[in-house]
């Protein structure tokens, strides 16, 4: 007797193990519903506030569409987890989501040959197409299909310390190259002691953003690799002076702009300015509370006169998978939620980054006062139609993620940290290994 | 009628019940899910990934033959940057990891210890905590901050503080203090059981010649205990070049310039950075050469074969 208890208490362990896995790998968005005939869809993303986002847009979207409700399972992964089982998932060709978000660095991967798993988004895109920053669609496009909607422009901006940059009396309005702001650098170094601005040396928002700023970029539009170019060596060399020549930038403490480090370090008012996208805004609000009503966001200076004063950076795309069984469905919701006007402000209300469709710039709710208001004041978006012609776009090839992963880890580490090689020396060195795939 | 029903299925019972029982059928039964667990995710994936070693995984379903070319590609700095990252790393664990752990186990099994028990379980305890929430704790242990831990202990002796994990020395020191703080205590485990394992009268015996502790320990405890050591060693350097963890909870998976990147580790950036999966099963393949010949060598040099020709 015992022993067919125990017996019956292992096959109830062994069956309830195939039902748990049975359920983990359960169909992904078919198109039958649980709630009457509502369709439901899933969305994969890495960002907490990009499910909230989506959540909000498909509240919007059943009360515009009564007869076609969609259901949304959002599920939050993080970072590389997500990416990993969604590169499987589309390898495998079973289990994908009907939505997700990638990250731009790891977009070329998704877009690897002839076939992408992804549904190209064309169809949506064109309508608007004039009212969008297209810049940010060429990320996500292959052969003039567009495969993913970001989320923002990721404008690159200069964050300024008003109260550091006052105590040396330095106007930022008469910064205007970065041969100014290198001399206000060394006046604000000489009066407070306070550096400039820091550099990351383990990522690379402090060196795209400059080349990409001067029209340079680690591909060309063919696809070939111009790392080494002129203009990057001498982009990288500036930052370098900036760092040991000029003595007004310092190292990023924790060696990039998103650790624990460089947020307590920059709260204390460790650096009189930064250089980073429109999106690293809500950095500021969530980590650099004691910063607030004290920063100023400008246009980048420039490197000549008449020269670009931003540069699109970073960026996550939304995409629709080819697993998915609602194709139009989640195409039409992610137009809805993104591509409208609607979705647009949202983009900036709740997330608080620069909207894709820059015609809703000057819509009147875009000024309202909301946290972001009140921390960087107003007119953050009469800035940003200044430069939203200034924006080029990044060329992004299937070595894109390799390319991003050599200089983080090689070349700004080793010129601008170990200081163990030069410039050139590195940058032919990463751009030599590229070129060799 | 139920009577009948069940003399019959007692009958049945009977015979299927004869047949698990008998001799030939048990052992394989007993082995089969481990048999079947070991082809299934071990053996399939070893064979797939060597085939795939030599492919070149374009896209989705989309695959070449490619020869050689992933193992000639091996060739190139990354590749020897995580190669030396692996041996050293797998170098300094073990000269931490067993003879340190050896002298604590000792020092546990001596009934003349107070709070035995407790210091037994506190060495454990780390062994039983994930890696990635230990590796957030080191993480901010080893911050730059003048005011983090490793440079507060800095700062008692008078030295400036480091950026700990900016720099290949103290970056791995960084990788082999978490190590070791998580794996003192398995291996004191595994000692404390060789060591009971040893007849007390050695020991006696030892004493009526007039051996100190120190004789005690090298010329009883050591050899006794070589079963162990081996065992032990043996285990360590699977785990010293299988490492990965430790890494990615310090760096995630791009630590700069190449200081924390080990063997998994850039088969991990290979496959799921890069996309390129046929080179990452390359570097597998290898990973699985290097682990079985620095064992063997191992072995062979811990006389570990010879018993069998003997």
């Amino acid at each position: 007797m015992k022993r067919w208890g125990s017996m019956i208490l292992v096959a109830s362990l062994v069956v309830s193990l195939l039902a748990g896995c049975g359920s983990a790998n359960g169909n992904a968005g078919g198109p039958e519903g649980n709630k009457g005939k509502a369709t439901q869809l899933s969305f994969w993303t890495f960002n907490e506030l990009h499910a909230v986002f989506m959540d909000e847009a498909v509240q919007a979207w059943n009360e515009q569409n009564k007869d076609q409700q969609i259901e949304l399972k959002s599920e939050v992964y993080p970072y590389d987890e997500m990416h990993n089982k969604l590169l499987i998932a589309l390898q495998s060709g079973t289990g994908a989501p009907d939505l997700a978000d990638i990250e731009i660095s790891k977009f070329a991967n998704y877009l690897k040959g002839s076939t992408p798993p992804l549904v190209a988004l064309n169809d949506i895109v064109d309508p608007v197409k004039e009212n969008l920053i297209m810049s940010r669609l060429e990320n996500y496009a292959k052969d003039g299909n567009y495969f993913g909607i970001d989320y923002h422009v990721g404008a690159t901006v200069m964050y300024y310390n008003t109260e550091i940059l006052g105590r040396a009396g330095v106007d930022i309005d008469e910064i205007v190259t970065w041969q100014d702001y290198v001399e206000a650098g060394k006046k604000v170094v000489a009066a407070t002691g306070v550096p400039m601005t820091t550099t990351e040396v383990t990522e690379h928002w402090s060196y795209f953003p400059l080349i990409s700023q001067r029209g340079s970029d680690f591909f060309n539009e063919e696809g070939n690799v111009i790392l080494d170019n002129e203009a990057n060596v001498e982009t990288l060399q500036f930052l370098y002076d900036c760092m040991y020549t000029d003595s007004i930038a310092v190292a990023a403490p924790g060696g990039f702009h998103h650790s624990e480090e460089y947020w307590a370090f920059m709260n204390k008012g460790g650096a009189a300015s930064l250089m980073m996208p429109m999106w690293y805004m809500g950095r500021f609000v969530s980590y650099m509370p004691d910063l607030e009503g004290k920063i100023a966001i400008r246009p980048l200076p420039v490197w000549e006169e008449g020269g670009n004063r931003s540069a699109g950076m970073g960026g996550t795309g939304t995409v629709v998978t080819v697993q998915s069984k609602s194709q139009d469905l989640a195409k039409a919701f992610l137009a809805s939620a993104k591509l409208s006007r609607e979705g647009s402000i949202n983009t900036w209300t709740l997330l608080g980054f620069d909207p894709i469709r820059w015609d809703v710039w000057d819509d009147p709710a875009m000024s309202a006062s909301n946290e972001f208001t009140e921390y960087f004041g107003d007119g953050i978006f009469e800035m940003l139609l200044e430069v939203k012609d200034e924006l080029s776009p990044t060329s992004i090839t299937d070595l894109f993620p390799e390319a991003v992963s050599l200089v983080q880890r090689n070349v700004v580490f080793k010129v601008l940290k170990e200081q163990s090689q030069t410039a050139a020396e590195a940058l032919k060195e990463a751009a030599d290994e590229l070129r060799a795939k | 009628m139920n009577q009948v029903l069940f003399e019959i299925k007692k009958s049945k019972k009977h015979e299927v019940k004869r047949w698990l029982n008998s001799q030939k059928i048990v052992p394989y039964l007993f082995v089969a899910p481990f048999i079947l667990s070991f082809l299934l995710f071990f053996l399939y994936p070893i064979l797939s990934a060597f085939v795939m070693s030599f492919q070149e995984v374009l896209g989705f379903g989309e695959v070449n033959f490619v020869g050689l070319k992933n193992y000639k590609n091996l060739m190139n700095p990354h590749y020897y940057d995580a190669l030396s990252v692996s041996f050293r790393y797998t170098f300094w664990t073990i000269f931490v990891l067993i003879p340190v752990p050896l002298l604590l186990a000792t020092l546990l099994n001596s009934k003349n210890l107070i709070g035995r028990n407790f210091f037994r379980s506190s060495l454990f305890l780390p062994a039983l905590t994930s890696v990635i929430v230990a590796g957030m704790f080191f993480r901010y242990a080893f911050a730059e901050q003048a005011t983090s831990l490793a440079n507060q202990i800095l700062g008692w002796f008078g030295h400036e503080p480091l950026t700990w994990l900016q720099d290949a020395k103290t970056g791995m020191l960084a990788m082999v203090v978490l190590c070791v703080w998580r794996w003192m205590g398995v291996n004191i485990i595994y000692f404390l059981s060789g060591l009971q394992n040893i007849p007390a009268e050695l020991y006696e015996a030892a004493d009526i010649d007039g051996a100190n502790v120190f004789h005690k320990f090298f010329n009883i405890t050591v050899p006794s205990l070589k079963p162990v050591i081996i065992y032990v060693v043996t285990i360590s350097i699977y785990g010293g070049f299988s490492m990965f963890a430790e890494s990615f909870a310090y760096w995630s998976y791009r630590s700069p310039g190449n200081i924390g990147l080990t063997l998994v580790s850039y088969i991990y950036t290979t496959g799921f950075n890069n996309a390129d999966f046929g080179f990452a099963s390359a570097i597998g393949v290898t990973l699985l050469g290097i682990i079985m010949l620095v064992n063997l060598v191992q072995l062979m040099f811990f006389g570990f074969f010879k018993k069998e020709s003997e």
